[in-house]
């Protein structure tokens, strides 16, 4: 499959009156087109800002991308000017965010905001634009679509702004989709609303979806792939397959198990992750997930885990994967870690 | 668990607002159910279907419409002040947001002596002991005392939630969405040390939450709420296995579930549309414009909750 984009060693850092904030610290991944890949991690683990940072949205100051390269479509996005960027943000890379409420401007009808694109962009007629409006409206899944183009955001409803929002953001047709959240704030039948309708956009235009969630769930219905990250670095990633059936790393034991699921009877205490992430003003040398790992040794806590690749793209940055380690039985399936030596 | 003691017994209780001329919200209408002695009673529904506002009214932070509110056989809402302070000291809640429930100015000390201080419970050694106390049982230690919560994380703030509560003692704890502002690893510390104080307390809970899968794991029975009405009530493990009412049929199969293999042949119940406004609600089942088996007659007649098994009562005539 052909590579649409590829970060590498990305790092990312804010500062700050307090100091230096490690936001990201050398995330890679990759995303194959008409792919979709959920990266998911818990708040300020820098799933958002790796996703800002491939927009090229970072607020500057006081954000910096220090280092690491984003290449779209075979460009390099760190190296673009603000003015080429602007040319790829929206045409090429469309993006939806968690409030619809906030990110439509409340003071244009629906038609204006998704035509401004196609007329910027594509240089389409106002007429031109605004029958493309029509159009992705009804594929967003609005009724009345003549009737509602006129109208503001303040006259739709949260699930019916997010709709509102998919349209814009697929308006260009471009070739990457970033979500950040896009089903949080929404109930879950709206929910399943939403993710049936992006799947189906998906399918229909073959964009590629980067999906940022901390719901696993959600991530099971949508995702090909999944990156896990904590605090600023990716912890594992691979198929939402192996990934789920096949859990490496003990911070994605921890959330799969964290949460109940619906379809099973336990009565027993929930699986929990003592202590809180670490405070990224200082990271720590070793693994960021030691000082809250069941499975930590004495390794972890000084040097950071190389990755391992266990094929089929399933990567995972962990000592337990080192020849060395004791032999360990996953709590996810019972399968054995390091299963090689 | 639980014995057969009814601790409390909401009956048709109703909560209207009136927002402007001739427009009645009916957030709460006819709801009725009863919670046993030691006993977590999870209460769920979609935002806007009047959930929170039944927790608020049980506890009289608002004042009802109509019906009762019997808490250990007293009709809440007719407590002069005096049996109202009696009465705070026996039910008392824990809110969603761990950022807005906790005063910024006061230390965390204070916050959980407040209560102390108004019930005179303990003073001076005493109450400073009695706060160490609370502090260790929620799993924070003596030392955050003197802190404020801005020095806290959103876990730790609600465990601080938790320990104000916990100060007078109660016997029954209103949860309303007490873990839905927190990340999941924390949502799992939250959840077990309401269940082990649950334990060693013998207290009875009113959870009250959005997240199904919480609610399924935390709770012995649950009711569903939809546009304030109380639609299903069931034992949590047979609400889960033959849910009967469509609109809880539908919202259980929306639930995504943390697995590829069960996402993909999952059959999934769509809801069209969203949930009407509460606003002047029309005549008959209030799901009907959403219901998948709505019939002609549902508009005329609003469904009452009947019997379908021991313990599981369902508001449709369709099923």
């Amino acid at each position: 499959m052909e590579k649409l984009l590829e970060v590498k060693n990305l790092e990312v850092s804010f500062f700050t009156y307090g100091g230096e904030v490690h936001a990201v610290r050398g995330v890679s991944f990759d995303l194959n087109r008409g792919e979709s890949v959920a990266i998911v991690g818990e708040s300020g683990c820098g799933k958002s800002v790796t996703a800002q940072a491939i927009m090229r949205l970072i607020p500057s100051p006081p954000g910096v991308i220090k280092s690491g390269s984003i290449v779209f479509d075979g460009r390099e996005i760190t190296a673009l000017t603000d003015r080429q960027m602007e040319k790829i943000r929206g045409a090429e890379m469309g993006m939806i965010f968690q409030d619809p409420m906030t990110s439509l401007n409340p003071t244009m009808t629906v038609e204006r905001q998704i035509s401004e694109g196609l007329i910027k962009h594509q240089g389409l007629s106002a007429r031109e634009a605004r029958s493309r409006a029509l159009e992705m409206l009804s594929l967003a899944g609005i009724p009345r679509p003549e009737e509602r183009m006129s109208q503001f955001p303040h006259q739709f409803s949260g699930g019916m702004r997010q709709r509102v929002m998919i349209a814009i953001a697929l308006a260009c047709s471009p070739k990457l989709l970033i979500a950040d959240e896009p089903t949080t704030a929404l109930d879950v039948t709206i929910q399943a609303q939403i993710i049936d309708l992006m799947k189906d956009l998906q399918s229909k235009l073959n964009t590629s979806i980067i999906l940022i969630t901390h719901d696993l769930g959600v991530v099971a219905g949508l995702a090909n792939r999944v990156v896990v990250m904590y605090a600023g670095q990716v912890v594992e990633s691979g198929s939402a397959e192996r990934l789920f059936a096949n859990p490496q790393h003990p911070y994605t034991w921890g959330l799969l198990r964290a949460v109940p699921r619906m379809d099973r009877d336990i009565r027993e205490e929930l699986h929990n992750i003592p202590g809180t992430p670490p405070d990224l003003f200082a990271p720590p040398p070793g693994c960021p997930f030691a000082p809250r790992c069941g499975y930590a040794m004495k390794i972890c806590h000084r040097e950071r885990p190389e990755v391992t690749s266990l094929g089929d793209g399933h990567q995972v940055s962990c000592w337990l994967q080192h020849p060395l380690a004791p032999a360990t039985l996953s709590p996810v399936n019972g399968g054995a870690i390091n299963g090689g030596k | 668990m639980a014995g057969n003691e009814i601790i409390l017994d909401v009956q048709s209780l109703k909560k209207y607002f009136h927002i402007r001329k001739g427009a009645i919200l009916k957030a709460v209408d006819d709801v009725s159910f009863q919670i046993k002695k030691g006993e977590v009673y999870g209460l769920v529904g979609e935002s806007g279907c009047g959930k929170s506002t039944t927790g608020r009214t049980i506890i009289r932070l608002y004042e009802a419409t109509g019906g009762k509110v019997v808490f250990e056989g007293q009709d809440v809402h007719r407590l002069n002040p005096r049996e109202m302070k009696t009465f705070n000291r026996k039910m008392q809640m824990i809110f969603q947001d761990p950022y807005a429930s906790l005063n910024p100015r006061m230390t965390v000390g204070d916050i959980i002596g407040e209560a102390i201080d108004i019930h005179d419970l303990a003073r001076g050694r005493q109450r400073m002991e009695r706060i160490y106390e609370l502090l260790r049982t929620v799993g924070l230690n003596a030392e955050h005392a003197n802190r404020f919560p801005h020095e806290f994380s959103g876990g730790q703030r609600q465990r601080i939630g938790v320990a104000r509560a916990l100060a007078v003692d109660p016997s029954f704890l209103i949860a309303d969405e007490p873990i839905s502002a927190l990340d999941v690893s924390i949502q799992a510390q939250v959840v077990n040390l309401l269940r082990r104080l649950q334990r060693e307390r013998g207290l009875t809970y009113l959870f009250i939450a959005h997240d199904l899968s919480m609610v399924k794991y935390l709770s012995d029975r649950v009711g569903v709420m939809y546009l304030g009405k109380l639609m299903e009530e069931a034992p949590s493990g047979e609400l889960y296995r033959n849910p009967a009412h469509p609109y809880t049929r539908a919202l259980l199969s929306a639930i995504p579930i943390p697995d590829p293999q069960v996402e993909k042949t999952r059959h999934r119940i769509m809801l069209q549309g969203e949930v009407p406004s509460p606003v002047n609600p029309s005549p008959g089942c209030r799901f009907r414009s959403r219901c998948p088996v709505a019939q002609k007659s549902c508009a005329d007649q609003e469904p009452k909750l009947r019997e379908i098994a021991p313990g599981h009562r369902v508001a449709c005539q369709v099923v």
